[in-house]
């Protein structure tokens, strides 16, 4: 303990004492604090997702999947049009905003001194950045599309904004990832001649490459789930054809679900249920996938 | 060393930007079927965007479903962005018909002017809104829309909560009140007609997004009042008792007829459709916009709208005459 002081794992350890060995009423009293705050919001989720599931659960079958949706016949409607523009969409963000995003912070963390006024002005936009309000990602790309004659309502202008919303989380959760790679790599490639770019791209990214997969996919997870941006770039809310092309009109789960809730008729209350229940699934796999990556990457080291 | 540094960032960058471009290119390849296609043959073909109101969303999208069973070529986008979003887009170019729930504004009007945009407005159906109270209730026949507010406003949560505080020689009973949840577009209609400003209300009542919970909220207290579309009552007018409104001309009786004269104020009014007259020369817009009108009944059937009287569909037939 006396000589390990400067090891990261010396903070974890203090926390941990009040579950084991540190028996004074205050630790205790908050730590069953803790674990109420823990119960609450695993308790309100069960019931959300409960209420959600007892809804939805009599719509969840294929023609959820497999049929569009419909004004004249909710009772046998699908979202396979907001399924195929979710994932088709998602695929345009990542290819967007995974590039830019890592170069972005391959720049920042592995070329740019800290004194460069450049560096340290989109340093600062990227940690602001990351806490503007979704909607505001929408107008922006709206006065994008507008100024480059894109029209609003298609898969490559909803990328773009979805894009532009999780650039900042991509950016910096590569940057952590970076700064784990150990010095001595670099250092090594460096030494036996590899030029910095060579070092960035032969030995530092891959090593990363666990670390941004992760941080990359639980963005892409939030993008997913956003309607706020889209629905401000005219989400189309009826659409009986797959998506086709980057400006091809779309509508996605988050924008199809806000749409049915807000109906007066109970098939499509049901079909809202039904369709966040998917959404839901989709979004806990791709959570799951980060998990499975993470470990697997913890466990090789 | 700086230099270099550059150089090569930029080389990174350029990678990027080329696999954008691939990327793009790949998928982009197949964007093109039917964008603007006016078809060889009988069949029709093509797209249509429209946008708009969200309270004719559900009108325009049963319009463009029932058209697309027997056009099934034809792709018929309907978006919700709301009257004044929708025409924004509009007199942009981005859309071929604008779904709207009142008329176009001047502002708007110089907005299309000045794009170059030339429009026909078509009369498609009407909306009412519809004030229920319970069969048994003896007091409530007619109310004035400042009684109405005066129950509805934000002001009257937690105040107003027997019926004499809303008039004078009402019962002091209970006031018991259903509605609307906030997502739906009667709410939005109402609380703008009633208590001036959209998304306005009291937020003490049961508030549910089924029209069947408010049915039977009502039906179960004497007391109750709630509001939804007229077309629901229709369905109910066993169960139930509208309310006349008085908008200043008197009480008058919710009614198809009421709402399509006009004398049912301000709880009905007439839903367009603008058309660009650019996109009318296509042949898939003219086949729709038409049958939109000629099939008016069923499609504000299937909407639960209540459909064109003869004089509004001679109307619109003639507007459709104006676009050439």
């Amino acid at each position: 303990m006396t000589t390990s002081t400067v090891e990261p794992t010396e903070q974890p350890r203090r926390l941990v004492a009040a579950a084991n060995g540190d028996r004074d009423l205050t630790s205790l009293v908050f730590l069953v604090l803790l674990w109420g705050c823990l119960a609450f919001g695993i308790f309100s989720l069960a019931v959300l997702l409960f209420n959600t599931a007892m809804e939805g659960a009599g719509r969840l079958d294929a023609q959820l999947f497999t049929n569009y949706t419909s004004q004249l016949r909710p009772e046998s409607a699908g979202a396979r049009a907001a399924i195929f523009g979710s994932l088709l969409v998602m695929l345009t963000t990542a290819a967007l905003s995974i590039p830019l995003g890592v170069a972005a912070a391959s720049y920042l963390e592995e070329f740019a001194s800290r004194e460069n006024k450049f560096a340290q002005l989109v340093e600062l936009n990227v940690q602001n950045l990351a806490a503007v309000p979704a909607i505001i990602y929408g107008m922006l790309a709206a006065g994008f599309a507008v100024l480059i004659g894109l029209p609003r309502n298609t898969v490559l202008a909803g990328a773009i904004a979805l894009a532009l919303l999780i650039l900042p989380v991509i950016i910096v959760s590569t940057r952590e990832a970076l700064r784990a790679v150990p010095r001595e790599i670099r250092q090594g490639s460096l030494a036996l001649g590899a030029s910095p770019m060579q070092t960035l791209l032969r030995q530092t990214l891959p090593a990363a490459i666990p670390g941004i997969a992760t941080g990359t996919i639980l963005a892409l997870s939030r993008a997913v789930g956003e309607a706020a941006p889209l629905l401000l770039l005219g989400g189309l809310v009826f659409v009986r054809f797959d998506p086709n092309g980057l400006l091809s009109g779309f509508t996605t789960m988050p924008i199809q679900i806000f749409d049915w809730a807000g109906r007066p008729q109970v098939a499509f209350q049901e079909l809202a249920a039904a369709a966040s229940i998917v959404l839901l699934g989709l979004l806990l796999a791709m959570n799951a996938l980060a998990i499975i990556i993470r470990n697997k990457f913890s466990s090789q080291r | 060393m700086k230099t270099t540094r550059a150089s090569q960032l930029l080389g990174l960058s350029l990678a990027g930007a080329f696999a954008l471009t691939a990327c793009g290119g790949q998928s982009g390849g197949t964007a093109t079927t039917g964008t603007d296609g006016a078809a060889a043959g009988g069949a029709l073909a093509g797209s249509i965007v429209t946008d708009g109101s969200s309270t004719v969303g559900p009108l325009a999208s049963a319009a463009a479903e029932l058209f697309m069973d027997a056009n099934t070529g034809v792709n018929i986008t309907v978006g919700t962005s709301g009257t004044g979003g929708g025409f924004k887009k509009f007199c942009a170019g981005q859309t071929a018909i604008s779904n709207a729930s009142r008329p176009i504004k001047e502002e708007e009007i110089a907005l299309c002017k000045a794009a170059g945009i030339e429009y026909q407005e078509v009369i498609v159906a009407n909306d009412a809104l519809t004030v229920v109270a319970n069969k048994d209730n003896s007091f409530l026949t007619c109310l004035t829309v400042e009684e109405l507010k005066k129950l509805w406003e934000p002001a009257a949560t937690g105040t107003v909560m027997t019926w004499d505080k809303v008039k004078a020689d009402f019962p002091s009973e209970p006031i018991k009140l259903y509605g609307p949840g906030t997502d739906s577009g009667t709410f939005d209609y109402f609380t703008d007609e009633i208590n001036g400003e959209e998304g306005a209300s009291r937020t003490d009542y049961s508030a549910s997004e089924d029209d069947n919970v408010i049915v039977q909220g009502v039906t179960g207290d004497k007391n109750a009042l709630g509001y939804f579309g007229f077309t629901y009552f229709e369905e109910n007018a066993d169960k139930l008792k509208a309310l006349e409104i008085d908008g200043g001309q008197g009480c008058v009786a919710p009614s198809s007829d009421a709402a399509r004269d006009g004398s049912y104020a301000p709880l009905s009014r007439p839903l367009f459709i603008y058309v660009d007259k650019k996109a009318w020369t296509r042949p898939e817009v003219k086949a729709f916009v038409t049958y939109f009108v000629d099939n008016d009944a069923a499609i504000a059937e299937a909407a639960k709208y209540i459909p064109l009287s003869e004089e509004q569909k001679t109307k619109a037939k003639e507007e459709i005459t104006a676009l050439g």
